[in-house]
């Protein structure tokens, strides 16, 4: 549709034709400005594409909705929009290199993206026994910090999308602290490239297990006021509660993992059902509701924080045990050989390491050299061992052909395969129930895509 | 190279006192009674066609994948096994499974196409195999696999039994058509056009087999061996970095 005013826009869609009748653009104009005079000339069924670039669509995500009048009659997902060929990348580095790669998929998760390569990368080496047990501490502590972040956003960015900017603006609140904690322990806020495969890439920095604790006594006391603004709050209820449903056979049909299964009731949690890195030692429960609805999805990811907390608890308990314990497997020909420290130019460094392949040992540098350029050598095979990510069971099918690159790596990512259950979710609904549906899956596109 | 003392696996370790390079005991190259040959791996620290002179320029072997694994397979794995031949009987598809491979405790049944559409129904509602979920498809290129270049793989998971096994599909380059799976596992769907998209396996009988990550006008399928990752060189103090897939491989 052409521009109401006199001066023509730069930024409007241009005139489009279809065989399907006019198309009409919408970028922000008074509503019944567009819908002035389609009635005669209509049935009452629109076609709307929300998206690519929408507020409430959770990133890059195009939804084609088939209307009648405020009833979506069908409901469609345009994904692809945030296509970055990671792992087409990944098969052009060496096995370590990977990791910096995967990381950056679901980027509200990266710590489960690089779990779930290194597991697979270090069943493939057969080092599975030999992770030192401080680095398998440290990853579910990451790990759990970390769904603590994520479920934050998708309480924070669910909220947003419906109104609810109080919620938005006390998650990220949150978040930040829990970003902070990434920050001081390795190094970044996000796409840490932390966990590698045989273990972490760093220590506990001088103070972490402090700033955890304290983290831990703070979110105690911020974690209720998310009950308390939400949990019996009319409106909030109003549009959550009965929407979105799926049951758990439409979950298993449509393979839906993580909060959205656990909300018809199944306690299906890969931390207890298939425990990796330790998870058996760790005293959780996995909550559950049984509304089947994006209510009780809400609900069950605040529980979980509460649950990530006692985990994250336990395990900074065990990490004060475990001070100077190796976090790398002991294989030379695995781990990286120097334990880096920040010099005073803010760069990682380790002086002792540059004197001894510099000066004092030839055949080091020589290892040093191979192993960082030319990388270790992983059998020929392939695995697949999946976590218990934020969104649902994330895996990384790795296939290697005996050399120093993954020959393929595929993530199954829950949010690729959670967005498919939007039909089903959104269809006989209303225009604003698609978006609650939507967050309940809570997508994160960057995964979406990969 | 130095003998793998710290080895990773128990098996390959030199023993003390033996001069036995570890290399030669590295599972690509102990040779595999009828494991998959993907290729050839010639040299070393991926010199080609010129003055290697480490004298490992010579070397010539034969990639393989884990070759087929004789039963018992050991726990669970061998009801698995026996349940699958059983309903692939009862279905009329005992030629399903072509072979089966244990590695690293995880299984595979390579399973040939044209029976896997009924092998995955068993799959999902016998009751001894109740694989509910299917956890993901993806698909592996391996052009120098004659006739069986590309391979689909099915990840299924049981939840009654807290079971997960790997089906291996394979087609040739020249004849790229899979049953779809998606009257099984509707959550197939994205899965195999994804699939679709990235290597140009056509599943037969999905209910829409559309791209979905790439644009719909995309020429190739990117995450085939033969298409490049493309990138350009990268100019940074006068120095030249080459775009990934032009550099140095040691593979």
């Amino acid at each position: 549709m052409s521009s109401t005013t006199e001066a023509p826009d730069p930024y409007a869609a241009t005139e489009a034709e279809t065989s399907q009748g006019r198309v009409f653009t919408v970028t922000g104009q008074d509503w019944d400005s567009i819908t002035q005079g389609i009635d005669d000339e209509h049935d009452n069924k629109v076609v709307v594409n929300m998206g690519p670039q929408h507020p409430s669509t959770h990133g890059v995500l195009r939804l084609i909705l088939e209307l009648e009048g405020e009833t979506v009659t069908e409901a469609r997902c345009g994904i692809g929009y945030l296509h970055t060929g990671i792992e087409k990348n990944m098969e052009y580095r060496s096995w370590v290199q990977g990791v910096t790669f995967c990381t950056r998929m679901d980027y509200l998760s990266p710590f489960y993206n690089e779990m779930t390569y290194c597991l697979g990368v270090e069943r493939l080496l057969d080092i599975e026994a030999d992770i030192p047990e401080k680095a398998q501490v440290m990853r579910v502590l990451l790990m759990e910090l970390n769904r603590i972040s994520s479920h934050l956003v998708a309480i924070a960015t669910g909220g947003m999308e419906i109104g609810a900017l109080t919620v938005m603006t006390i998650g990220f609140r949150e978040r930040e602290l829990v970003l902070d904690l990434f920050e001081l322990i390795t190094g970044l806020r996000m796409n840490h490239a932390f966990i590698r495969p045989g273990g972490v890439a760093q220590d506990m920095p001088a103070g972490g297990i402090d700033a955890i604790r304290d983290f831990v006594t703070l979110m105690k006391k911020r974690l209720p006021e998310y009950a308390a603004l939400c949990n019996a709050n009319p409106i909030f209820k109003a549009r959550l509660q009965g929407v979105g449903h799926l049951d758990l056979a439409g979950c298993l049909a449509l393979g839906i993992t993580g909060p959205v299964l656990r909300s018809t009731g199944y306690p299906w949690d890969l931390r207890k059902t298939q425990p990796y890195s330790g998870y058996e030692d760790y005293e959780f429960d996995v909550p559950t509701r049984d509304s089947m609805d994006a209510y009780g999805r809400f609900r069950i990811r605040v529980d979980e924080m509460w649950e990530s907390l006692r985990i994250v608890e336990q395990a900074t308990n065990r990490l004060a045990d475990l001070e100077g314990a190796p976090v790398m497997v002991g294989d030379k020909k695995i781990a990286w050989p120097s334990q880096l420290a920040i010099g005073s130019d803010g760069m990682g460094n380790s002086l002792d390491h540059i004197k001894h392949i510099m000066g004092e040992s030839m055949e080091a540098l020589i290892h040093h050299f191979k192993l960082v350029t030319e990388g270790f050598r992983v059998p020929a095979g392939q695995a697949y061992v999946p976590v218990e990510s934020p969104r649902g069971e994330l895996g990384a099918h790795v296939v290697s052909d005996g050399g120093t690159r993954p020959f393929r790596a595929h993530f199954r990512d829950p949010s690729f395969v959670n967005l498919q259950a939007t039909s089903v979710m959104s269809e006989g609904g209303q225009v604003a129930d698609v978006i609650v549906a939507i967050a309940s899956i809570d997508p994160v596109m960057g995964g979406v895509d990969r | 190279m130095s003998d793998d003392t710290t080895g990773t696996n128990p098996e390959t370790r030199a023993e003390p006192g033996t001069e036995v390079d570890s290399t030669d005991r590295m599972p690509e190259n102990v040779p595999d009674h009828d494991g998959e040959q993907i290729g050839r791996r010639q040299g070393m620290f991926g010199v080609r066609g010129t003055g290697d002179t480490s004298g490992y320029g010579g070397l010539d072997r034969p990639v393989q994948m884990p070759g087929s694994t004789p039963p018992p397979y050991g726990g669970w794995m061998d009801d698995v096994a026996a349940a699958l031949a059983e309903a692939a009987r009862s279905a009329g598809v005992e030629a399903a499974v072509e072979r089966v491979v244990v590695h690293r405790g995880e299984i595979t049944f390579f399973v040939r196409r044209e029976h896997l559409r009924a092998l995955v129904a068993r799959l999902r509602d016998d009751e001894a195999l109740r694989f509910e979920l299917c956890s993901g498809v993806s698909g592996v290129h391996y052009p120098d696999d004659r006739g069986r270049e590309l391979h689909v793989v099915y990840h299924l998971l049981s939840m009654t039994h807290n079971r997960r096994v790997r089906l291996e599909v394979t087609a040739p380059d020249a004849d790229p058509h899979v049953p779809s799976v998606v009257a099984t596992y509707p959550t197939a769907d994205w899965h195999e056009r994804e699939v679709f998209d990235f290597f140009g396996v056509v599943f037969d009988g999905h209910p829409a087999l559309t791209r979905i990550q790439m644009p719909d006008d995309w020429p190739g399928h990117p995450q085939r061996k033969d298409y490049p990752l493309g990138g350009i060189p990268v100019e940074y103090k006068g120095g030249t970095v080459p775009p990934p897939d032009q550099r140095r491989s040691y593979n």
